[in-house]
């Protein structure tokens, strides 16, 4: 009985959700395109992209929430997906170049001429298409996160272990992807690109439809994250957070589980980061950093992990302040940042929203039944394991 | 009276004697040798270079040279022989043997004693064999060394006769060489063309390589097997060398990963904490350095050589007390938190780096060597700087110095029976809360000592800390934690290891490799090498 409630108010507030970024995939663009320039309620042009951004942001720390909120795995690697998926779209990006480059090579891109490449090297071929591109955005993350987490899950590595070889994998990648020859652009990475599937990427339609599409692929990623939460398989992730060893024990297969949600999510950051590239025009090995991804877990504790919604506040909020605070006083944003992570974790464990919700719920003691039952419940899942 | 008598005979005697020193100058056989030089043509000149070089007189040396470089003249209406230098109608002129100054003389008045080709050879293999048969031992052994250079067969003669005479070993050997290296070159029977071989691939470093290839391509047909053997065997010894050079670098540059994580051990392995901001620990302390330092510049500079003696305990002071702050201003209300200790600290990272760059500036700061850390020395082949050294000593002395601590002291025993089991620690009357923050201070207290010295190797920088981090996380994880010796080990196995792939894989693929490896590592041993046992894992 108070499961189906549950279940009905998350299902009332995932719908919700899911309508609002649907409003706004349709509202911003509309009013960037069709309102007039002086108008009060039109979105800027230079907007459009950045909170595209944040939407590709927003993907990201959601992804990186189902399994560090659901199922407790800090990954400290998940900018590395994110990066992958954005090389997958830069390479497809570079391809339609074409001999528009600086030296008109039809097939090979500049810096390859730079290099004095005389051939494409064997992985760049079929970029060229845009199927084959969006299935390998897809692809390498999803095999890397499985491969990683086969590795890694099958042997028990868990807690900081599991951090700690993550951040070595996003570090080692980086050091990868900053060599020449490599055959990625080495240190400037992939960048001036100059058209998406034939529209050019400079124009205001194509931006406002990267950003309906960063929207969308949004909210379609809420949809999964919720029904993969709310079914039984989410319910035996939670399981798995709180008490592995008891999961184990109880006869669950701990490290498939751990798996499933692993590869979704990376496949989730590799979507992202494909749709963050075109708007932001260029991907480098800077994205592979350790910090990045170190910067996707605050925006998730910042919003409340283990809640669905709150690593998209999260992530709006504080790349928002970023952008705020970078152009005001540069000096000052990595104290502020520094400061997020110290204050975030001591005094607001479960984020805004949890911190929202158990204030809320203390308020309206009359409508406790449901927000109690809910309240609770997510204290009880914000605990850390403390078998770890 | 008598007193003016006895000056006036005083006088009179020392007159004399003047009178006498040109007459006695004449007898003596030298002189008369060099004057013999102008005389005749060239044929009679070459016998008296030669016997002027028989003579052995270390004099003769500079007079030969003098004759080389056409500075020595005979002088026009008297049998003297006089060098002169110097342009325009008149010249300095000098004394050949004795060197004292005669004063200036008309350029008219002097006539040039002339050499050819084949007398400066003459001239240069007598000037060789008397620096070789003369002078310090220093100036023999350097000597010898520019005569394997060379390579010039006119000289086994000479280096025979100074290999005869040679008391000093390092010398001998050196000339043994040269003439190896002469012989090689000169029409020498077979026989001992194979010994010179057998000399060369003795000395075996790249310069007798050199010379056997060189060799190898005008040698005759029974001579190429040895030549080639010796190549080989040159070749075998220098890779050894090379493969030792490597373990050193990889020593020194485990003994770097081994000051950077060892504050993280204690920290990680007793607490259980991770304190991501361990780099910029090791950051303040080499600030601490480098603040140390400007103050000594700038107002005790004869000080500079003990700078970093000085630094050591201010660094271990400042970041020991940071990390006491630390921990109980932040890391006490997370524990039984890891993840979330992570973060706050990470946080931290960021604070304390970008407020060293508010205060210091983004660039990097210099810090200087004192004069004992800085020049290198060469040991069997191998070149080793005195500050890497240094720091694999003093990497190895903090290593010791903290074991110690930890095993006997007090302070060491309530850490590890906190570590082992905190409840009933402190139910026997060990103040946990205390022993927690001394051991952070402590942890990063060495973490300050060790950005003391990589202050001497490495750029000060904001940054500083965050080259280090992940190195230092991978060394503990790779040794195990709760352990001392994992971490020694893992340090020096990681370093070495880094090294070795370098040449193969190239600086930063070795690197990759290493992390790869590191990874897959910990799927095998998910607790690192050196693993506790028991239920201290879970506690």
């Amino acid at each position: 009985m108070i499961t189906q409630t549950l279940f009905r108010a998350l299902d009332r507030k995932a719908i919700f959700v899911v309508l609002a970024l649907l409003v706004v995939a349709v509202a911003v663009p509309a009013s960037n395109l069709y309102l007039p320039a002086g108008h009060p309620l039109r979105v800027p042009n230079h907007f459009v992209p950045l909170f595209g951004k944040y939407l590709t942001y927003a993907m990201l720390a959601l992804a990186l929430d189902l399994v560090w909120g659901y199922c407790g795995i800090l990954s400290l690697g998940h900018g590395a997906f994110f990066a992958l998926g954005g090389y997958a779209m830069g390479m497809y990006l570079m391809r339609q170049i074409g001999d528009r480059g600086v030296y008109a090579n039809p097939i090979l891109p500049d810096f390859m001429v730079f290099l004095n490449w005389k051939e494409l090297p064997w992985f760049w071929h079929g970029f060229d298409m845009f199927w084959f591109a969006a299935l390998m955005v897809v692809l390498v993350p999803g095999l890397l996160a499985f491969v990683f987490g086969w590795f890694a899950f099958r042997s028990r590595v868990t807690g900081v272990y599991l951090s700690i070889i993550s951040q070595a994998m996003t570090y080692a990648l980086l050091l990868a992807f900053f060599r020449n020859d490599m055959g990625f652009g080495g240190n400037n990475g992939l960048t001036d690109f100059k058209d998406i599937l034939g529209a050019p990427l400079q124009s205001g339609t194509t931006r406002a439809a990267l950003f309906a599409a960063s929207a969308i692929a949004l909210a379609l990623a809420f949809l999964v994250c919720s029904a993969i939460v709310r079914s039984k398989l989410g319910k035996v992730l939670v399981a798995v957070r709180d008490a592995e060893s008891r999961t184990r024990f109880l006869g669950y297969r701990v490290d498939h589980y751990k798996l499933f949600a692993f590869t979704a999510s990376a496949v989730m950051a590799g979507i992202a980061g494909a749709l963050y590239v075109p708007q932001v025009g260029i991907i480098n090995p800077g994205e592979f950093a350790p910090a990045n991804s170190i910067e996707i877990v605050i925006w998730t504790a910042v919003g409340g992990r283990g809640t669905l919604i709150g690593p998209i506040i999260g992530a709006v909020l504080v790349n928002a302040g970023k952008s705020w605070f970078t152009g005001i006083f540069p000096e000052f944003w990595l104290f502020a940042l520094g400061g997020l992570f110290v204050a975030v974790t001591i005094f607001l464990p479960k984020g805004i929203v949890g911190a929202f919700t158990g204030g809320w719920s203390a308020l309206k003691a009359r409508r406790a039944s449901a927000r109690a039952e809910e309240g609770t419940g997510l204290s009880g899942d914000l605990e850390p394991s403390p078998a770890e | 009276m008598s007193a003016i008598r006895l000056a006036i005979s005083m006088i009179a005697a020392l007159l004399l004697l003047a009178a006498a020193a040109p007459s006695m100058a004449q007898t003596d056989p030298l002189q008369a040798l060099v004057r013999a030089l102008p005389k005749g043509g060239y044929g009679d000149r070459e016998k008296v270079i030669l016997e002027l070089a028989a003579t052995g007189d270390a004099r003769v040396a500079k007079v030969l040279d003098a004759l080389g470089r056409g500075d020595l003249y005979a002088v026009k209406d008297s049998a003297a022989v006089v060098t002169a230098t110097g342009r325009g109608s008149t010249m300095d002129t000098a004394d050949p043997l004795s060197g004292e100054t005669l004063g200036k003389m008309d350029k008219g008045a002097l006539d040039r004693i002339r050499v050819n080709n084949r007398l400066r050879r003459a001239i240069d293999s007598a000037v060789g064999q008397l620096t070789l048969m003369g002078g310090s031992p220093a100036m023999r052994l350097a000597a010898a060394r520019s005569m394997l250079k060379t390579a010039d067969p006119d000289s086994i003669e000479v280096l025979d006769k100074a290999i005869a005479a040679e008391s000093d070993t390092a010398a001998r050997i050196a000339m043994e060489e040269a003439r190896a290296a002469a012989v090689l070159k000169s029409a020498a029977p077979l026989a001992d063309k194979v010994a010179a071989v057998d000399t060369l691939v003795a000395r075996g470093d790249r310069e007798a390589l050199a010379l056997l290839t060189g060799a190898r391509g005008d040698a005759s047909a029974e001579l190429l097997p040895a030549i080639g053997a010796g190549i080989a065997t040159i070749e075998d010894r220098l890779a050894f060398w090379s493969a030792m050079q490597n373990v050193w670098y990889g020593l020194s540059l485990g003994s770097v990963l081994l000051l950077a994580a060892i504050g993280l051990a204690i920290t990680f392995g007793v607490m259980g904490v991770i304190n991501m901001a361990h780099g910029e620990i090791v950051m303040l302390g080499a600030y601490t350095t480098f603040a140390v330092q400007e103050v000594i510049r700038n107002s005790f500079p004869g000080l500079f050589d003990y700078s970093l003696a000085i630094a050591l305990p201010l660094a271990f002071l400042v970041t020991g007390a940071a990390g006491i702050a630390i921990e109980r201003g932040i890391i006490r209300w997370l524990y039984g938190r890891p993840l979330e200790t992570l973060l706050a600290t990470w946080g931290l990272s960021l604070i304390l780096q970008q407020a060293v760059r508010t205060i210091f500036g983004p660039n990097n700061r210099e810090v200087g060597n004192p004069s004992w850390m800085s020049g290198a020395f060469e040991l069997w082949g191998l070149s080793i700087t005195w500050n890497r050294l240094w720091i694999v000593v003093f990497a190895l002395i903090v290593f010791a110095v903290l074991l110690a601590v930890l095993n006997r002291t007090p302070l060491g025993l309530q850490m590890r029976a906190v570590t082992q089991n905190r409840r009933m620690a402190s139910s026997m009357g060990i103040r946990t809360p205390w022993v927690d923050a001394l051991t952070f201070g402590l942890g990063s207290g060495i973490a300050g000592i060790a950005g003391v010295a990589l202050s001497q190797i490495d750029n000060v920088s904001p940054n500083l800390g965050q080259s280090y981090i992940i190195d230092s996380f991978m060394v503990v994880v790779f040794g195990g934690v709760g352990n001392l010796w994992g971490t020694l080990v893992g340090a020096l196995t990681l370093g070495v290891a880094n090294k070795f792939l370098e040449p193969y894989a190239g600086a930063v693929l070795g690197k990759i490799l290493i992390l790869v490896f590191i990874i897959l590592f910990i799927q095998r041993r998910p607790r690192g090498l050196f693993a506790l046992k028991g239920r201290a894992v879970d506690a």
